[in-house]
């Protein structure tokens, strides 16, 4: 269900009917409909599905939840003891 | 070899009754094709190798001997042509069994209705890539065929070469213990021809990797003739070449992930398309399978070879799971890559 | 790129992974309900990495497995029709009818195209305007508001030639019907994350409260599935049910509500089949009245065509978890991925079509004379 991908708007046309941009994955580029995204703007990143950008990517979710998995490690490797971890987190989740 | 009433496949090919596009596409249904239909028809043992090009004594010498049709589209693509394709491909599976390429002929259909200088660009990009690879076009021929009834353009293209004393390079002698070898990054070619395919197009910039490849199967042959396989994995990309060195050596091959060179581009562009970059086209690759003992010296030829820098060792043939390609993952487990049944499709789930 | 390499980290892989074994202390079954999480799974060997006791069913999420035969007998019959371009999504056109499929009607003259967008096809009825162009409108909640976009700009722009061919499913009405099947494993849910970056989470409460089963809205990449499954098996642990998001880069609470507002605009709920395990009431999308004039079901008049669903495929039990594929009489015999009877032997990475695979990689040695030859002889 679906195969959606993250890619940057570099561009928008905001004369296109429905509201188009070009979007760059990864050096690949190709035009998507932007009419769910309305007020995405150039530099930011949006979820591509069959040609539709569908949602906003957040940096800083991504980056808290990369952060929490990095935690997990060192909090592993200090305490050694996954169940006062797991307690310790479920005041966060 | 293949006795058809032992045929044991889940879905014989009496199942489908018409040609469908998956049966040009390098896959199972290309094999069913093969052993179902031709080889059965041609009945004798040379067919049966199944080998790229066939290798024939005649008057004394080892004579490699392939034909391959091109019917691209489009005719012109970022980094090349059908005319290059047409050239570089048959010398390539010429230079699959060891051989030094020596003669093509050229075969055209052409649509009623083309333009006289889309053939001319054509010839002439087959002209320049004969003697880039160092052959000679020595024969043609040229039909035409009604407006509606072609895409304007077929090439096929027939060769022949000479191949050396002690060379014997087929499927059949993967080995268990060889290294399994890819002269470069792969997935270029067929990323190439999707971003300009009707209805697919994209922008990237990646060029066909289209490349003669004899001078470099030379280079390796110099280091030892005990080179055991040798695959360019063209249609069905380099799932589909290890799968049939799989199945006609009844060894398995183990690859890691990791170590396999594809370019951001074409990862990329197989992300957005849901493919898989193992099983997209190549047309300047090959595949070697080499014995563990050679293989440190033939990757150092490869990689002083222009065609050959980004040569990798990817992984290795095993006597597990025989008939078989298995992947471990970036992550540590494993995947089986499945000979592709037919083209390859974007998906969207 | 970025949002997909970070959550492809092996480390960070492996410190989730060491955190669900300390965490597992049951063995607890977990549906991703996805099949792109599924594929995700299948193609980096999460199944394999993962501690023994959690265990992974892979749920009835794509929307191409699931489209039931009588559908796809219909397209098959409009594609053959002359004067239409019939336009499909690529891993649609390999999916078996009744007897064949729409590389077939296309090997036999129709013009079937691969398509990327369904904007796509509605250019093609607009480049075309003497011929019928129709698209094959599948899919879940994440694909609906494309079609559904498709649709109003037909009828925004007159283009009376464009009709859809709809078969949409929705994922709760198919959670639900997972829960209250009789003998159901199903201990915990990964919710589709691309689904909820269109729909939101607002259904999925009830659906925590009434069945008592954790449902963790789930991204794709590796990282995302380990923190998604980590979550599940926390939950059980704890004795708790409810709604978390484990994707929340690219999922809100609210969704995309610009999005669900032109589903709603253009679309109705209806009962739909899905192949392999039959109707679920309120689990599709049809075309309100408003749009009846794009429904290529009545503009071909193929709403008379009625296919069973072979009865001896109990893909239904598999989706489930009810019986391994193995347990399955026609496994390996009458159904394969060449020639499979249901939704689980139809995608690569149907749990059916996964076990074929792996069984042939523990296969003995196929006999000498043999080994060109495609598969082995099963076994069951």
């Amino acid at each position: 269900m679906c195969l959606a991908v993250p890619g940057k708007v570099v561009a928008i046309d905001d004369g296109a009917d429905p509201l188009t941009g070009l979007i760059d994955f990864g050096g690949v580029q190709k035009q998507a409909c932007l009419e769910y995204v309305p007020d995405v703007r150039v530099g930011e990143y949006v979820i591509v599905h069959v040609g539709f950008a569908l949602q906003r990517l957040d940096e800083e979710s991504a980056l808290a939840s990369l952060k929490l998995f990095e935690e997990l490690g060192l909090l592993e490797e200090e305490f050694g003891d996954a169940w006062e971890q797991a307690a310790k987190e479920a005041g966060t989740a | 070899m293949v006795d058809p009433a032992a045929w044991t496949c889940p879905a014989p090919l009496r199942d489908q009754g018409v040609v469908v596009m998956g049966h040009g596409g390098g896959g199972a249904l290309s094999a069913e094709l093969m052993e179902q239909v031709f080889t059965p028809a041609y009945g004798n043992a040379t067919l049966a190798g199944l080998a790229d090009s066939a290798v024939l004594e005649l008057g004394g010498a080892r004579l490699a001997f392939s034909t391959d049709s091109y019917v691209v589209r489009p005719l012109f693509f970022p980094g090349g042509s059908l005319g290059d394709l047409a050239v570089n491909g048959t010398v390539n599976d010429l230079a699959m069994s060891g051989a030094r390429p020596a003669y093509l002929s050229a075969a055209f259909v052409l649509e009623e209705g083309v333009e006289l200088t889309v053939v001319e660009r054509i010839a002439r990009s087959m002209g320049a890539a004969a003697e880039a690879a160092g052959v000679t076009i020595a024969t043609g021929d040229t039909k035409v065929v009604e407006s509606g009834h072609g895409d304007g353009v077929y090439v096929t293209t027939a060769g022949v070469g000479l191949v050396p004393d002690g060379v014997d390079i087929r499927p059949q002698r993967a080995r268990p213990g060889d290294a399994v070898i890819v002269s470069g990054p792969i997935g270029l070619h067929g990323v190439a021809i999707m971003s300009v395919r009707e209805g697919l197009e994209f922008g990237v910039e990646v060029a066909s990797d289209t490349a003669p490849l004899a001078d470099l199967v030379a280079a390796m042959l110099a280091v030892t003739s005990d080179i055991h396989v040798l695959r360019d994995p063209t249609r069905g990309g380099l799932a589909a070449s290890l799968n049939e060195i799989a199945r006609a050596s009844g060894t398995g091959v183990r690859l890691q992930e990791r170590a396999i060179p594809v370019p951001d581009a074409v990862a990329n562009a197989c992300g957005f398309l849901g493919l898989d970059p193992l099983y997209v086209a190549n047309e300047g690759r090959l595949v070697a399978f080499v014995p563990p003992s050679a293989a440190d010296e033939v990757l150092a030829a490869m990689r002083d070879h222009p065609q050959g820098s980004g040569a990798t060792l990817i992984g290795e043939c095993v006597a597990d799971h025989p008939g078989m390609v298995v992947a471990a993952t970036s992550l540590g487990g494993t995947r089986v890559v499945d000979l592709p049944l037919g083209e390859q499709l974007p998906r969207i789930c | 790129m970025k949002y997909i390499d970070e959550f492809n980290d092996p480390d960070l892989a492996r410190r989730l992974l060491d955190e669900i074994r300390a965490t597992a202390t049951w063995p607890w079954a977990l549906m991703e309900v996805c099949g792109g999480q599924t594929h995700s799974i299948i193609r980096h060997g999460i199944d394999q990495l993962l501690p023994e006791q959690v265990e992974l069913i892979h749920g009835p999420g794509c929307p191409v497995c699931v489209t039931p035969l009588e559908v796809i007998d219909k397209a098959l019959e409009i594609a053959s029709r002359p004067g239409v371009i019939f336009c499909s999504f690529g891993d649609m056109l390999r999916v078996p009818g009744t007897g064949r499929d729409l590389f077939r009607v296309k090997g036999e003259g129709g013009d079937v195209r691969v398509v990327y967008s369904p904007l796509d096809a509605l250019e093609l009825a607009r480049r075309h305007p003497d011929r019928e162009v129709v698209f094959f409108a599948i899919g879940f909640e994440t694909t609906a508001p494309a079609n559904a976009m498709a649709v109003h700009q037909a009828r925004r722009l007159g283009l009376n030639n464009f009709s859809l061919l709809v078969s949409h499913v929705r994922v709760p009405p198919a959670v639900e019907a997972i829960m209250t099947a009789p003998a159901c494993r199903v201990q915990g849910f990964l919710a589709a994350g691309h689904v909820c970056s269109v729909m939101g989470t607002a259904e999925y409460p009830e659906l925590t409260e009434r069945f008592g089963v954790p449902m963790v809205v789930t991204g794709f990449e590796p990282l995302d599935i380990l923190e998604g499954i980590r979550r599940a098996v926390r939950q059980l642990e704890r004795g708790e049910h409810r709604v978390e998001n484990a994707y929340p880069r690219a999922v809100r609470e609210e969704g995309n509500p610009a999005a669900v507002r032109m589903i709603e605009e253009v679309f109705e709920v209806t009962d739909r089949s899905w192949r392999g395990i039959g109707r679920i009431p309120a689990s599709g999308w049809r075309l309100r009245d408003a749009f009846r004039a794009y429904d290529a079901e009545h503009r071909f008049d193929v709403t008379g065509i009625r296919t069973e669903e072979p009865a001896e495929c109990r893909s239904g039990e598999v989706l489930q978890g009810l019986i391994k594929p193995t347990e399955c009489a026609a496994f390996g015999t009458t159904c394969t991925p060449r020639t499979p009877l249901g939704a689980t032997m139809v995608s690569s990475e149907g749990a059916c079509a996964a076990y074929y695979l792996y069984r042939r990689m523990n296969a003995p040695a196929p006999q000498a004379g043999r080994a060109t030859q495609e598969g082995v002889t099963p076994v069951a």
